[in-house]
């Protein structure tokens, strides 16, 4: 379950390639392709290893007060995929 | 603005890499997009193709499906597969399982980031041979329990959809559950030796209608290549998948030679966009070429824009198009509304453009009827197997 005030990583087996409009995500171990929607959430996701919690990444990235939310359901949606990943355990 | 629409612009390196690292090829299947069987002299060296690989790493292209010809019938194949997932980019090769021994099998169901695909045009070696040829059905067969039998869990068993196998979907999907592998199923195209059996082979309308409600009811669990499109009009309920022609815009072809085309459909030089050999490699061809950049821009729909169903089936798919003569802004051969049929009248016998880089051995023959054996001779002594000589 996603928990905004948790660290969070990009799983070590995804790989982010920048596009014009976002990223394209591929986890090499699922064969899984997928993708980041908007270069504002390639960004949060690039913040979220350098941060204490999920929330202080989208403040770093300087994601707009009103778009919080859905970027927090975004992140969400990310972590129940398996693209990024809560990294307390691995500390 | 939806994510589609952006892929209509184009990306800064492909989703989906086709690269045929051969035209040599043990079989002579009837429909081979790529008319393959001899092996081009002029095919990239094993250093080149490790430059490729190097250049994907790059762009990341995070993985390539590796085709032919028959890809493992190349000496130095096994030795690319192992640099290529070594350079974190992945590999899916499609293959008719000449190679694929129980060692072999259990070599890669020890590695990460390879898939296989298995060829097989029939659930029965009636239907199989038939288009792939004598013996090409026990060897798929042989090839998949190799696989399942090494622990190989989800590899792919590919099927290009043929008025004669039709009606097997169900079999199919029976062989792919018991090997424990994911069925995938595409649709014929009039591309290479395809132009020659298309008429005899592509799905009859009602077939259509028959391999559209059996995707309705089972495509959630079954690949399609995004090939079927052009049938979203039969139905409300939009197949799978993106929805778009990619060539040129998520997709390319990397042929033997190294040359690019917008799609492994395209093999013509109408679709020729550069080849990977020029100065900038691969990356420059990608980016830069004209025939790209005018597959990037706007399409009209030409013929079909006052069809209500253009949104769904987008007009359908290119090569389609252009190897049974008809325009590229009008409707598929295969339109689902019938609209193709005052187009295809039209075209003059023998006039549609015919695929232009043959490496058909000469020995090749035309088809021999479902049901009849098929035995091929060689017209002369030196017409000897491509594969002669290779360990």
């Amino acid at each position: 379950m996603f928990d905004p005030a948790l660290p969070y990583e990009l799983t070590p087996s995804v790989s982010v390639r920048p596009e014009p409009f976002g990223a394209l995500v591929y986890d090499f171990v699922s064969r899984r392709l997928s993708f980041l929607k908007t270069p504002l959430l390639v960004s949060v996701v690039r913040e979220l290893a350098e941060q204490p919690d999920a929330l202080a990444a989208l403040t770093a990235a300087e994601v707009p007060d009103k778009a919080r939310s859905s970027y927090l359901d975004a992140l969400a949606g990310l972590a129940a995929a398996g693209t990024i990943r809560c990294r307390e355990e691995t500390r | 603005m939806k994510l589609v629409e952006h892929f209509k612009d184009g990306l800064d390196a492909p989703i989906c890499l086709t690269w045929e690292l051969t035209y040599a090829c043990n079989l002579t299947c009837e429909h081979c997009l790529s008319s393959s069987g001899r092996r081009d002299p002029g095919e990239l060296s094993t250093a080149e193709c490790k430059a490729v690989i190097d250049e994907l790493q790059r762009m990341q292209v995070f993985y390539v499906n590796i085709g032919g010809g028959e890809p493992t019938v190349r000496p130095d194949f096994w030795e690319l597969l192992d640099y290529a997932v070594s350079h974190d980019v992945g590999v899916k090769f499609s293959t008719n399982g000449v190679r694929l021994t129980p060692e072999r099998a259990r070599r890669l169901a020890a590695m990460d980031y390879v898939d296989v695909q298995i060829s097989l045009d029939g659930a029965t070696a009636e239907v199989n041979d038939a288009v792939r040829g004598p013996g090409s059905y026990v060897m798929a067969m042989n090839a998949m329990a190799n696989l399942a039998d090494a622990g190989f869990t989800g590899f792919k068993i590919s099927v290009v959809m043929t008025r004669h196998n039709i009606a097997q979907l169900d079999e199919f999907k029976a062989i792919a559950d018991r090997f424990g592998a994911q069925l995938r199923i595409t649709r014929l195209r009039p591309s290479g030796r395809g132009a020659d059996v298309w008429d005899e082979l592509h799905p009859l309308p009602e077939q259509q209608r028959e391999l559209y409600d059996w995707l309705v009811d089972n495509g959630e669990n079954v690949l399609t290549g995004d090939s079927f499109f052009h049938l979203n009009a039969l139905g409300s309920t939009p197949l799978p998948g993106l929805n778009l022609c990619g060539a040129g815009r998520v997709v390319c072809l990397i042929d033997p030679v190294g040359d690019v085309y917008a799609c492994p459909f395209a093999i013509h030089d109408e679709f020729l966009a550069g080849n990977i050999r020029s100065p900038g490699g691969f990356e420059h061809v990608w980016r830069e070429s004209e025939l790209f950049a005018e597959l990037r821009s706007p399409q009209t729909g030409g013929a079909c824009t006052s069809c209500s169903a253009y949104d769904s089936c987008q007009g359908g798919c290119m090569a389609a198009k252009f190897f049974t003569g008809l325009p590229l802004d009008g409707p598929d051969p295969e339109c689902v509304k019938g609209n193709a049929e005052p187009a295809l009248a039209a075209v003059g016998a023998g006039t549609a453009p015919k695929p232009d880089k043959d490496h058909s051995r000469t020995a090749y023959r035309r088809p021999v009827p479902l049901g009849m054996p098929t035995a091929r001779t060689p017209d002369r002594a030196c017409d000897t197997s491509p594969l002669a000589g290779l360990p």
